[in-house]
């Protein structure tokens, strides 16, 4: 099974990353990849951001690596990474697609990913070119179990 | 009070090939990290555990990381940094040993142990002995406030880079040097193993004073543009590619006799063709590894160490560049994400220090 998010630790006398153990506060209607992207269920277009989990792991977002509108990504191509003050973490595509939209707002508040990560500091927006994908990723529950599974 | 120069400090030392005698082992075979007399103390208040040089240390605790640095700038944190093993040394020789080792790895007990070996075969009066102490480190601009609550000494008397022994918070024997790794004013407090956590607990009654670990003390240094010794400076690294040809002191540079001394004099006096800089940038934050490169597009060099400066709100680094490169003002670029980003050679420290000296 892949890694929830991992990021590239620092070099040298390595400061690997501590894993939180924390609960989610998971979308009851979202669908989730082992990497801790979620996208909430819509047709056609969907949106991309990642999990409290991660959030948390991951500490203040200082600095959000965005792909450029119109970017095709194939699923579980690096579509961009997200700095926090620590650590580099790359972002892997829970989907493939074409990115319609990268949330702006994430330019001068790095810090809506920790604070609402699951709406004002959502990611992208990607148009499926295979929504088959959708039913690869977990549900809300799975995830859950998921994460409990990976802490121990 | 005695004159100390606290290298360990100073450089940023991590110790390698460390004597088992010491470190208190876990019970299990899984993971052999060593322990710090405050490893319980950490857990209670909320510590985050990692292994750092084969210790288990916290890297944080309840506060965020930034929080943690900006209190440190702005009150004073509580660090345990007991993995840097203290050694006394004795003998006759003892000075003698201490210059041979000067301006090399003085943190490596290996080659100290050979080099303790080498000189008592040569008849030279010298032993080590690994000391069973804690060492704590209280930094920030209240740190020296905070701790006079506990001494009878004045530490106004106490400036950078002496070191004095005393009774602190009702331990007596703990030796008190004025000197720190984050830039700010602060003492490390190297106190007896059993009374560590009694110290610890003292210190922090002070409302002042916070809890802060591995993850502070980095970008915290950082700032101060001190080294991390393993990425800024290493052993292929000479002190004048390091930007620290003040550690070579005046009769030794006379005298050549350190170990090195034919390259690296001959640096001082002619031109090095590489120096440890500092490097600042807006964007994406610039991590140890990035290529640095000249405004065409040349790689001419690495970064060793970088984060976002939590104080400057900018993004900070280290790295070496050639000689030619390295006049602060310098623009260059640095590639962060298969990126090239602007960056600019800057000054150290990027954050001005508070050390307390008397003038």
């Amino acid at each position: 099974m892949a890694l929830p998010v991992v990021w590239s630790a620092l070099a040298g006398p390595c400061l690997p990353w501590p894993w939180g153990l924390t609960s989610s506060a998971l979308l009851s209607e979202g669908k989730f990849t082992d990497k801790h992207e979620w996208i909430p269920t819509k047709n056609g277009i969907e949106t991309v951001g990642i999990s409290n989990f991660a959030q948390e792991a991951l500490g203040d977002v200082v600095y959000c690596s965005l792909p450029e509108v119109g970017t095709k990504l194939n699923k579980q191509d690096e579509f961009g990474a997200l700095e926090s003050e620590k650590a580099t973490s790359e972002l892997y595509s829970p989907l493939s697609g074409e990115v319609t939209e990268i949330n702006e707002a994430l330019a001068e508040n790095p810090g809506l990913v920790n604070k609402s990560c699951y709406e004002d500091g959502c990611l992208i927006k990607i148009a499926l070119s295979n929504p088959a994908e959708l039913d690869e990723l977990m549900s809300e529950e799975a995830c859950e179990k998921y994460i409990k599974s990976i802490e121990e | 009070m005695q004159r100390a120069v606290n290298m360990v400090a100073q450089l940023g030392l991590r110790l390698q090939a460390l004597p088992l005698a010491l470190g208190r082992p876990l019970s299990c075979a899984q993971d052999v990290l060593r322990r710090t007399p405050l490893y319980d103390f950490h857990l209670a208040h909320g510590g985050k555990m990692v292994a750092f040089a084969g210790w288990s240390l916290p890297v944080q605790y309840r506060d965020s990381h930034v929080d943690s640095h900006l209190h440190t700038r702005r009150h004073c944190s509580l660090f345990d940094v007991s993995h840097m093993l203290q050694t006394k040394i004795l003998g006759c020789d003892r000075v003698k040993l201490m210059e041979s080792l000067v301006v090399g790895d003085i943190a490596e007990l290996r080659p100290n142990q050979d080099k303790v070996r080498e000189l008592q075969n040569e008849g030279s009066d010298v032993s080590l002995e690994v000391v069973d102490n804690a060492l704590l480190a209280l930094q920030g601009p209240t740190a020296a406030q905070v701790l006079q609550a506990g001494v009878a000494d004045d530490l106004r008397k106490l400036p950078f880079m002496t070191s004095a022994v005393m009774e602190v918070f009702g331990v007596s024997g703990c030796r008190v040097t004025r000197c720190g790794y984050t830039g700010e004013d602060g003492v490390e407090i190297s106190v007896p193993a059993a009374a560590a956590v009694h110290l610890a607990t003292a210190l922090l009654e002070n409302p002042e004073v916070k809890l802060a670990g591995l993850a502070a003390r980095d970008s915290l240094r950082l700032e101060a543009g001190l080294c991390l010794y393993g990425s800024d400076i290493d052993e292929h690294t000479t002190p004048v590619e390091g930007s620290l040809s003040w550690t070579l002191g005046k009769r030794r540079r006379a005298a050549v006799d350190f170990p090195g001394a034919s390259v690296i004099v001959a640096q001082l006096k002619g031109k090095v063709q590489r120096r440890r800089v500092g490097l600042m940038c807006e964007g994406a934050p610039m991590r140890a590894h990035s290529p640095i490169l000249n405004t065409e597009g040349t790689v001419i060099g690495t970064v060793t160490s970088g984060c976002p400066s939590p104080c400057l709100k900018k993004n900070v680094a280290m790295g070496y560049v050639p000689y030619e490169y390295s006049r602060p003002g310098t623009p260059l670029l640095v590639e962060v994400r298969r990126k090239q980003q602007m960056a600019v050679v800057s000054k150290m420290p990027f954050v001005t220090t508070n050390y307390y000296t008397l003038k």
